[in-house]
């Protein structure tokens, strides 16, 4: 979700492996490290983990922000809580990336440099504690829908870093619905920021199960790999479906006057996204995209010393203990 | 650079486990730091009440293409399971 338009990558091996490696994968068998597996199943599957975790990382941004200015002690308790929790998810899902060949600085240095991308979604700016709710709500209502599938995915350790990322994400979307709904059933001036967070967050948040299927080049080989579960449509769908109701929960206007029950279909008819502006937040010119990665860049820069005085240390204790013996 | 922490592997043995499980890797400086990070990373929710932690190039591992003779030399021996030996009701529980 968190991993958008992951460039697939062409299979150029042996078709008597493939064929046999196909068919693991339409049996329901999963695909482990050590296992054999085409080039550009290893090489799809390092850009979209690696992609994912540095979304985790970098959707830390966004809400750190808040946790000193959190309107109670309670609330900046959890708050901290779920952040912590995103690091744990970066971290899980780091290690899968691993798995396949690349190395943690490798995939950091990646991010850093922009070769390797993140979810659309953090370069919007989180403006109030509204917007802490919304995102809480919104954002990781539209992850858990993009990560439920992917427990089900081909690549086991893949798999099982999804399996227990969702058993921790529905606590981040349940405590920003409660976050949100507090400021709805507020004052009115409290309720008014809760519609706008919702009014400018809808969109952004439609945005995170990338382009329309029409535009989305690189399914297919994904989809017959099970890396990729779902069409980007089918799951937006599915987003909206399961929020509409939500909103008029709260009481909040729908943030899109073309979202409209369809009898036929069973599903809401929605508008899409401004796509235009989705590309350009892709390529760099979205509202955050610089402050983010110079905070990114900030902390990597700030913490070499301790990372590089933490080994020297781990080095001399170790050189002094087979000296000991 | 390539001054790159290890990775280690992370076992947790939770309230009612019998063994220590494998939950994941992170990397660390040295052992001390491995289980104050998987503290922090996988015992968030009471997971565990005992950490181990080893250098992943400690490890080492029987491959997926080794299941064959590995493993099918055991298919063949239904006898090691109890139920393959019929006792009598009249006998009581064995």
């Amino acid at each position: 979700m968190y991993a958008q338009m992951v460039k697939s990558e062409a299979a150029q091996d042996d078709p008597e492996k493939l064929a046999a490696f196909q068919a693991r994968i339409d049996a329901g068998e999963k695909i482990e490290p050590k296992d054999w597996m085409p080039a550009a199943y290893r090489k799809t599957l390092i850009r979209q983990i690696g992609q994912h975790a540095h979304s985790e990382i970098v959707g830390q941004l966004p809400e750190g922000n808040w946790i000193t200015r959190a309107p109670t002690l309670e609330r900046k308790a959890i708050l901290l809580a779920k952040v912590q929790d995103e690091a744990g998810h970066g971290l899980y899902l780091y290690c899968a990336a691993e798995t396949l060949g690349v190395s943690r600085d490798e995939l950091t240095e990646m991010l850093l440099d922009g070769r390797m991308k993140y979810s659309s979604i953090f370069n919007y700016p989180t403006l109030n504690w509204s917007d802490i709710g919304a995102v809480g709500w919104l954002v990781d209502g539209a992850a858990i829908i993009n990560q439920v599938p992917l427990q089900r995915t081909s690549f086991g350790p893949y798999s099982r870093a999804m399996i227990r990322v969702c058993k921790e994400e529905s606590f981040h979307a349940r405590q920003g619905f409660d976050a949100i709904r507090k400021m709805a059933e507020g004052t009115p001036e409290q309720k008014k920021m809760a519609q706008d967070s919702v009014n400018r967050l809808w969109f952004p948040a439609l945005m995170m199960f990338g382009p329309s299927d029409k535009e989305s080049v690189h399914s297919e080989q994904s989809m017959a790999w099970k890396i990729k579960m779902n069409t980007n449509d089918e799951l937006r769908q599915k987003f909206v479906d399961q929020t509409v109701p939500q909103i008029e929960f709260l009481g909040l206007d729908l943030p899109d006057p073309g979202i409209k029950w369809n009898e036929e279909r069973g599903h809401y008819d929605y508008t899409d996204p401004d796509w235009s502006e989705f590309f350009d937040v892709i390529k760099g010119n979205g509202p955050c995209n610089t402050d983010r990665l110079a905070a990114r860049n900030k902390a990597w820069d700030d913490g070499a010393w301790v990372r590089d005085g933490l080994m020297a240390h781990a080095k001399k204790k170790a050189a002094a203990s087979v000296a000991a013996e | 650079m390539k001054n790159e922490w290890p990775l280690w592997e992370v076992f947790i043995r939770g309230q009612h486990g019998m063994s220590h499980r494998h939950v994941g890797s992170l990397h660390a400086p040295d052992a001390e730091m491995a289980i104050k990070n998987a503290r922090d990373v996988y015992t968030r929710r009471n997971e565990g009440l005992s950490i181990w932690v080893v250098e992943a190039n400690h490890i080492a591992a029987s491959s997926p293409s080794d299941k064959g003779p590995l493993y099918e030399p055991s298919e063949s021996k239904v006898y090691r399971h109890p139920t393959f030996f019929d006792i009598p009701d009249e006998v009581g529980a064995m």
